[in-house]
């Protein structure tokens, strides 16, 4: 029996699936940033103390002089400085050598596999959040259980009570054109009225102009954390998804790079600022995730092409700063590729079970082992 | 002569009684509703008197490569290299960047003129088809010139020969500069086309070995650009002739060998028939018709009109269950408005903003996979601007600061805001009422519907005037489907 086969045959079971805990802790928000493209993962948690490092990268290595160091093994790209004082306050963890086994070096089905919380080999259709949220819905009260701010599609919250906002006063405003109708339909038109359903309970609850102290980044990055920002000022959604995008750089790398991480740093650091105003940043939690790091050796073009681990960031008012997991090895690559140390569901365990307080088997599919970073 | 009089008022009768002859007005307007870019009621009824057979016959008539208007000046003027961009001061390379921005918005609106007025709809439809299968954007090409010869190159090849296509994507400039072609060298290859040519636009994720796309990324090297002109070259000094083990096969390939051994594989033609049935067919695949289909695109050579004339001939196509199956994309969704609602407007540029705000810019795919299309063309943000943009069209007049709050939704700045003016006259300038008292029939608000929507209406419309009648079928959920 396949894992999906037997994920659906549990849903069957009434009484198995009534006996999975309800989490009353959505009041907790998780607002995950996507690094679509991939992210250069060495260059962004350097280990800047491993020779190896500047032999797989005469030209992208970042000179150990201009490392933020966090330690004696890893340090940040010189880009992400502002975030230091957020190390130092323990507001930041980097969970390193995040991936899974058999990787994906397609961007799409990796994406995939990263988005649905599948195996490799195994085909999901629904976001991993929209399990966690049919396992224990969110209160139905909440404007949705998510929003995708700023972004294309719905990602981790395909097939959930979710909405796709890029600007929430206008999208309250738009929300009156939308008709609720109920008919028998086939499967775009029950989309397009599902859609339109979730639509309009999302528009009764948004609130789209909550005012901020805080300047947010003009840049595309910094204006969806605005958007994201006045989401969470809510306080009636579980969770945000915001995206960063332009990682795939398979050449030219380095400036690209740098402009891409200050944009992040800034972003996130306006976001913190912004729910610090509103005294939400201890219900906060910002992860990261992309569909993969990329590969040790730079190539040829000044950039790096498709790999596999890569570190993520967690932070927020509640996070245990420091590193977890082990930094992938550099001089035990798997056909020149990084072998990955943490399981990136286990990522998604601990925000189910550690920051919601629920139970992840049923939307994982199996027990993965959680960080003690929340 | 006695067989005269016999013959004419049969052929009356036959004229007078499409149904039992062509293929009728609902199969009519399926066709053309997914064939081509939209249809008004007198085009839908033409093609009812004709046979399916007849009717896509019609459509896969005249040659390639037909443009019907002027394409903006400076397409075809002698070429600006984008590699400059790296000599420019900061001021100069915000200048740059400005004009090919305007460049951008005259070049789709140039290629949406050519859907809205082409006489081969078809051939344009497949035009569109091919830039989302072979997906390259202005955001990393950087030249509009590249990107309007691409698009020569794929009209050209259209309803052609997959592949010839194939190879002339392959060493198309903007496609070399879009997936680093141009970057990668022998001692150093870049893999970016040599894994996107197998997983994209052959042979699927999952039918080849990451060895193989290293192998294959070697065979490309030395593939490049003859910068004076923007023309493909051959550098020789760049290339690994070395053996290389692809699939198996050992030799020493270069590129269009590559291509070649892709070609050779079956499970290029069942991807490329799988593609085209999510975008003419369904969202659900029928695994026995696509194999069907992809034996006789093998079997034809990988000729593309033999293959669209099965696909659009056959009973799947047309099986009541398909009706209405599929999300309208945002160019089908605003052309076939302008279309249907015979609307006269020239000046596109301003619905070069619009398809861009309900997610479907030309000539920028969001990434080397194109638009995802089908129902991910909905979500509650796109969904709301296609109403939105409905409902501006439907309105006969409208506030100026309704046009100015939107401006400030929108980025873009001053283009953008001319393309909200523009909109907002040309909803003053439709007369819906006026449309619907134009249609045939003995209830032309039953005409209406027929034309408008691919199922019933979701909501039983309640008494109003023509007008507004018209408005609430454009705002019915029916209407994003085709």
């Amino acid at each position: 029996m396949d894992r999906r086969h037997f994920l659906s045959s549990l849903a069957a079971l009434p009484l198995l699936a009534h006996a999975a805990p309800t989490p009353g802790r959505y009041e907790r928000l998780l607002i995950l940033v996507e690094l679509k493209g991939g992210n250069d993962g060495l260059n962004t948690l350097i280990p800047y103390a491993d020779a190896e490092y500047s032999r797989l990268r005469p030209r992208l290595a970042i000179p150990r002089d201009q490392v933020v160091q966090l330690g004696e093994s890893a340090g940040l790209h010189p880009a992400l400085a502002s975030l230091k004082p957020l190390w130092d306050g323990g507001e930041l963890a980097w969970a390193q050598g995040v991936g899974y086994p058999e990787p994906n070096l397609s961007h799409f089905r990796s994406i995939e596999i990263w988005e649905t919380g599948s195996a490799s080999q195994e085909y999901l259709s629904d976001g991993w959040l929209a399990r966690v949220f049919r396992a224990a819905p969110p209160p139905a009260g909440f404007a949705a259980a998510g929003v995708s701010v700023a972004t294309e599609g719905m990602g981790p919250l395909l097939g959930a009570r979710a909405v796709s906002v890029s600007d929430p006063a206008g999208f309250v405003n738009r929300a009156r054109l939308v008709n609720v109708a109920a008919r028998p339909a086939n499967g775009a038109l029950a989309h397009l009225l599902k859609v339109g359903e979730d639509i309009r309970t999302a528009a009764q609850g948004l609130d789209a102009h909550t005012e901020f102290k805080t300047e947010f980044p003009r840049h595309r990055f910094g204006q969806a954390c605005q958007a994201a920002a006045r989401v969470a000022a809510g306080r009636n959604v579980a969770a945000i998804r915001v995206s960063h995008d332009g990682f795939d750089t398979h050449g030219g790398q380095a400036n690209v790079h740098e402009r891409l991480l200050r944009e992040l740093a800034e972003g996130v650091l306006a976001l913190r600022a912004a729910l610090l105003e509103k005294d939400l940043w201890r219900d906060t939690l910002l992860m990261s995730y992309a569909e993969f790091g990329r590969r040790p050796r730079e190539n040829g073009s000044g950039g790096t092409d498709h790999g596999t681990a890569a570190p993520h960031f967690l932070l927020g008012g509640g996070v245990k700063g420091g590193l977890y997991g082990q930094a992938p090895s550099l001089s035990r690559l798997d056909g020149g590729n990084l072998v990955h140390t943490v399981d990136f569901r286990g990522l998604y365990a601990t925000v189910i079970e550690r920051w919601w307080g629920g139970d992840a088997r049923a939307a994982l599919g199996g027990k993965f082992p959680t960080l003690d970073c929340v | 002569m006695p067989t005269h009089r016999l013959i004419v008022p049969l052929l009356l009768c036959w004229l007078s009684f499409p149904a039992l002859a062509g293929m009728g007005f609902d199969e009519a307007r399926h066709l053309l509703v997914r064939a081509t870019f939209g249809a008004d009621a007198a085009s839908i009824e033409q093609f009812a008197q004709f046979s399916r057979r007849q009717a896509v016959a019609r459509l896969l008539e005249g040659g390639a490569s037909v443009t019907i208007t002027q394409p903006p000046a400076w397409a075809e003027a002698p070429f600006d290299d984008p590699a400059r961009l790296r000599d420019l001061s900061e001021e100069e390379k915000r200048q740059y960047l400005r004009e090919r921005q305007r460049e951008g918005v005259e070049l789709r609106a140039w290629w949406l003129r050519e859907m809205r007025n082409t006489p081969l709809p078809l051939a344009e439809k497949m035009t569109l088809f091919w830039h989302n299968h072979f997906a390259t954007a202005m955001q990393k090409v950087k030249s509009g010139q590249l990107l309007y010869r691409q698009n020569l190159t794929l009209r050209r090849h259209a309803l052609g020969n997959f592949g010839e296509l194939l190879h002339a994507v392959a060493k198309d400039p903007a496609m070399l500069i879009y997936l680093d072609t141009v970057r990668s060298r022998r001692d150093a290859p870049n893999e970016n086309f040599a894994r996107e040519v197998m997983e994209l636009f052959t042979l699927g994720e999952g039918h080849y070995r990451e060895g193989d796309i290293k192998e294959a990324a070697r065979a490309f090297t030395g593939w490049g650009l003859e910068r004076g002109q923007g023309e493909f070259r051959f550098h020789p000094a760049r290339h690994d002739s070395g053996e290389k083990t692809i699939f198996g096969q050992t030799g020493r390939f270069d590129g269009d060998d590559v291509l070649d051994l892709l070609l050779a594989r079956p499970e290029t033609a069942e991807f490329i028939v799988g593609k085209l049935w999510l975008e003419f067919v369904s969202p659900e695949k029928d695994e026995r018709e696509i194999r069907r289909l992809a034996r006789l695109f093998r079997d034809n050579r990988y000729e593309i009109r033999p293959l669209l004339m099965a696909l659009f001939t056959s009973d799947a196509f047309y099986a009541a269950k398909n009706r209405g199956a599929l999300v309208k994309s945002p160019v089908e969704l605003v052309l076939g408005t302008l279309i249907a609602l015979e609307l006269p407007i020239d000046d596109l540029r301003p619905y070069a903003f619009v398809t861009r705000n309900l997610g479907q810019d030309l000539f920028n795919p969001p990434n080397v996979k194109g638009w995802p299309g089908g129902a991910a063309w909905i979500d509650s943000d796109t969904l709301l601007r296609r109403k939105q943009f409905l409902a501006r069209l439907g309105r006969a007049a409208e506030m100026p600061g309704e046009a100015m709050r939107m401006r400030r939704e929108q980025e873009g700045g001053g283009l953008a805001m001319r393309a909200e003016f523009a909109l907002t006259r040309a909803g003053r300038q439709m007369d819906l009422g006026g449309w619907l008292s134009g249609l045939p029939g003995p209830d032309r608000r039953q005409t209406a519907r027929a034309v408008l929507l691919a199922l019933p209406a979701t909501e039983t419309a309640r008494a109003g005037d023509d007008a507004e009648y018209v408005a609430r079928l454009l705002q019915d959920p029916v209407y994003q489907l085709k």
